[in-house]
């Protein structure tokens, strides 16, 4: 059908959303990348212009300080690595967790499968903030978890939970659950049970046969669930700001602040490209693993 | 295992929906006196803050989800069916990229482009609904291209080439064959923007002007200092719609099969 449309349709169809997605999404991008090498500057906006004119000729003004600076303070370097563990040990956990329940669910029958497909599907359609909002109630000194172990005697003092990595693990796991398992189920649940049964036929017991069959081909899906969990959670601002430590932020955080709080945009965007810098590879690795989806069908 | 799970991911809602109808203001101590009370709901519908700022996100989200659906089928079918063309890479790129990118970047980036497209060429005059909506096109573009795109990959093209065989233009083949045929990814996807555009924080907290509060900023501003019962009242409230929204959907799809196989079940006995 494609080759039959005119060359104008065809031109039209592609390029509205490559023009619109280069100046709103590209470009942006641009702008940021040169912003970082501007000066902070009491002016509207607060950055110093790019272009200087010097004897009539405009010099593009470049200062890499915001950079030496990013490098040099430990608040920052703190920062990156500090997002960059809790992304981590988040995903390991969202894997362990939501593995065993993709797996499940790939194995239900018909309508109990959709039925939990359903189920699963739900939280996320409901508000994100509301969700990590209903934890600091959960995990708070007088909240509900707190009040049930007191009220059982299990413990004679509250727990802190609130403000702690572990708040922050299950802020995470907990929002980004969804999207580790939906294309882990998409993966697992395109398994040919034949070979399972063959597995077993040649006198494999079931956990070799997870390990040695089923294991290898739900990698694909591993790695696009970890991916979409690993790299939007490295620069995660509401589920650190609502129930994360106070002494230690995250990347997400602390770019915020340079903008909303010290007016610093060019700082603000140095933090932004190092991110950046930092994310490009899985954020690479996660377009090939699309594109790879997105070309296997035809 | 699965129960496990499911109890975790369920276990905070519930919980915000039980203690909003705790008559404590401290939410989570049960004033057993007192509740079960309906009286944060009714704080609620007397907040102007909260109800202008949810109609704001309404409108914002009904126009946002709309853009996002134009646009993104345009990249779902060029990039399900055109096969490859100059550009595609940059579009695949383009499409995947919003799925991960950290929201904080997005959002500063896009409110950078605002301010140095307002220094050019005097607009947007100033930040505010517009950029709001522009910017949350943007990112629910991505999401809408991938349903429709996996959606149409799904199909073969022998309805389309057969249509063609038949006579038809590409404009008939394509409203009266493709567009039915990946209906339910448009309203999926459509559904789904909504819901991001609604829901949006860090990117609106970027691109918003002075004026306009969206209910997640208000809602955020408040809980910022811990927990308040309206917001579990609010909770509450869209939890109920958004379950009720699924399970008339599911019902509604189920009714849809029935017919179609007992349409299919007559077209058979009629052929006998």
């Amino acid at each position: 059908m494609a080759q039959n449309l005119n060359q104008r349709a065809r031109r039209l169809v592609m390029g509205i959303p490559l023009v619109w997605l280069i100046l709103l999404f590209l470009l942006p991008f641009l702008i940021v990348l040169k912003l970082s090498f501007s000066q902070e500057q009491l002016s509207i906006p607060p950055y110093a212009p790019f272009l200087q004119w010097v004897n009539g000729l405009p010099h593009p003004v470049l200062h890499i300080n915001n950079y030496t600076f990013l490098f040099t303070d430990p608040l920052y370097i703190s920062a990156y690595l500090y997002s960059v563990k809790v992304a981590l040990v988040s995903t390991l956990l969202c894997l362990l967790l939501g593995y065993p329940m993709a797996y499940v669910i790939a194995r239900a029958a018909g309508t109990a499968r959709s039925v939990l497909l359903m189920l699963i599907i739900l939280p996320f359609w409901t508000s994100f903030l509301l969700r990590v909002y209903a934890w600091i109630g959960l995990l708070k000194h007088n909240g509900v978890i707190n009040n049930i172990l007191m009220y059982l005697g299990v413990i004679h003092q509250p727990l802190t939970m609130l403000q702690t990595d572990f708040a922050v693990y299950v802020g995470i796991v907990y929002s980004y659950l969804p999207f580790m398992i939906l294309p882990l189920y998409s993966n697992l649940e395109k398994h040919d049970v034949a070979l399972l049964e063959a597995a077993a036929d040649l006198g494999a017991r079931p956990f070799t046969t997870f390990l040695r069959v089923t294991l290898p081909q739900s990698v694909p899906g591993i790695i696009a669930g970890s991916l979409l969990v690993f790299i939007p959670a490295v620069g995660e601002y509401v589920v650190p700001s609502l129930l994360g430590r106070t002494d230690q932020l995250m990347i997400g955080r602390v770019l915020s602040d340079e903008f909303f709080e010290n007016r610093d945009w060019p700082l603000a965007s140095a933090v932004a490209i190092l991110m950046l810098l930092l994310l490009v590879v899985p954020i690479m690795l996660f377009q090939r693993s699309g594109g790879r989806q997105m070309e296997s069908h035809r | 295992m699965l129960a496990v799970g499911l109890t975790f991911l369920y276990a905070p809602i519930l919980s915000m929906m039980v203690f909003s109808l705790n008559n404590s203001r401290l939410v989570t101590v049960w004033d057993a006196a007192h509740s079960p009370t309906l009286k944060w709901y009714g704080e609620l519908l007397g907040n102007d803050e909260i109800l202008d700022a949810a109609w704001l996100s309404i409108r914002i989200a009904l126009i946002a989800a709309s853009g996002a659906v134009v646009l993104g089928t345009l990249t779902g079918v060029a990039l399900a069916r055109f096969g490859p063309f100059r550009g595609r890479t940059l579009l695949v790129g383009m499409t995947m990229a919003p799925l991960v990118m950290p929201e904080v970047i997005t959002g500063l980036a896009l409110l950078l482009l605002f301010i140095t497209l307002q220094q050019a060429i005097g607009w947007p005059r100033g930040t505010g609904m517009v950029t709001i909506i522009l910017a949350h096109i943007t990112f629910c573009t991505a999401y809408v291209a991938v349903v429709v795109q996996s959606r149409l990959v799904g199909f073969d093209e022998s309805l389309e080439e057969a249509a063609l065989d038949l006579g038809a233009r590409p404009g008939t083949v394509f409203f009266r064959i493709t567009l039915p045929l990946v209906l339910p990814a448009l309203i999926s996807g459509w559904l789904l923007s909504f819901t991001l555009s609604w829901d949006d924080l860090v990117i609106t907290q970027f691109v918003a002007g002075p004026g306009s509060s969206t209910l997640p900023m208000v809602i955020f501003s408040k809980v910022r200092l811990g927990v308040s019962p309206d917001v579990n009242a609010l909770a509450t409230i869209m939890v109920l719609f958004v379950a009720t929204g699924i399970t008339l959907s599911a019902l509604w799809l189920r009714y849809q099969n029935r017919r179609r196989e007992r349409d299919m079940q007559l077209a058979a006995a009629a052929n006998q």
